[in-house]
């Protein structure tokens, strides 16, 4: 029962994570804003799956989960990516 | 053998019920709920991309009419307001309820403070007729008329998220001030608190697409 909830996760774990992601919420604003297209989409596409990783790792848990929920949420998101990358291809050849 | 199993049931009573108790089933049954939230936004999300693909210039002037402080406002109000819910969880487990029902007030407020924001940053382009059929809209390139439909589209459906949101937080509170959530029985708020975090993941990736890549 104990190893199904999981340890107890500190309270200077979150606030941490949350000032990682209030910077790099700066960083997107900066790059989105000042700099040419060329390096701002690329960083928009970076810095954005990494705000939202670091919110399903820590806050949503993930770290601490076990094998089954951790596949079942990598093969969720996977697919999605998949029918994203299915898309752009598509887009390109037409 | 099920016979039996269902003899020792029912011979134990209310207790019995009332001590089952399974909270990775719970746990798995939300995140199976998430994933159709996932899913749903991440259509929207694939018609964003192939229409953008079609009309880049269109989207573009489009971005540019949007308010881009009012979104990364809402961005800090939102992941902070992820922090304390996360925060709450913490402080149920740690037995410290009244902390957690604080935490789980400061939530609620920070996202009444995100629709606020909504509802003016709405407000401001609806008086400038930019919405779908608006005279100022109508008037405009096929391309700029889709960025709006879908801008509306997805950030109210987001924003009918957060509106939910509020609603399951509130019920925490009530929970918590009932006793129902304890130090040893929290599922009930880690499955709220994983509904906001995704609400949190969605917005996070509306604010790029739609007020910094213009």
């Amino acid at each position: 029962m104990e190893a199904e909830r999981g340890p107890v996760i500190e309270d200077r774990t979150f606030v941490g994570v949350w000032i990682v992601l209030l910077f790099l919420t700066l960083l997107l604003v900066v790059s989105g804003k000042l700099f040419h297209e060329a390096l701002s989409v690329p960083a928009l596409l970076t810095i954005t799956p990494l705000k939202a990783g670091l919110v399903f790792y820590y806050f949503m848990h993930l770290k601490h989960e076990g094998p089954l929920l951790r596949t079942m949420v990598f093969v969720t998101l996977a697919t999605l990516v998949v029918f994203i990358g299915l898309l752009f291809v598509d887009i390109s050849y037409r | 053998m099920t016979g039996g199993v269902r003899g020792e049931v029912l011979a134990a009573g209310p207790a019995s019920r009332a001590s089952h108790r399974d909270p990775l089933g719970a746990k798995i049954g939300m995140w199976l709920f998430l994933f159709t939230e996932i899913v749903l936004f991440g259509g929207l999300f694939i018609l964003y991309s192939a229409y953008r693909a079609r009309y880049p210039h269109e989207f573009h002037e489009g971005g540019q009419h949007l308010n881009w402080i009012i979104g990364v406002a809402n961005t800090v109000i939102l992941l902070t307001s992820s922090l304390t819910v996360a925060l709450s969880v913490t402080a149920v487990r740690k037995g410290r309820q009244r902390r957690a029902m604080a935490l789980l007030a400061l939530t609620v407020l920070l996202a009444a403070g995100f629709l606020v924001n909504k509802y003016f940053e709405w407000g401001a382009e609806i008086r400038a007729g930019l919405y779908p059929n608006g005279p100022e809209l109508a008037g405009r390139a096929p391309g700029e008329q889709l960025f709006f439909g879908l801008y509306f589209s997805m950030t109210g459906l987001h924003g009918l998220h957060v509106l939910g949101g509020i609603g399951v937080l509130l019920a925490m509170i009530g929970l918590l001030w009932r006793g129902r959530i304890r130090s040893d029985d929290f599922v009930l708020l880690e499955n709220a608190g994983l509904y906001w975090h995704l609400v949190d993941v969605i917005w996070i990736f509306l604010l790029p697409l739609f007020y910094l890549s213009a």
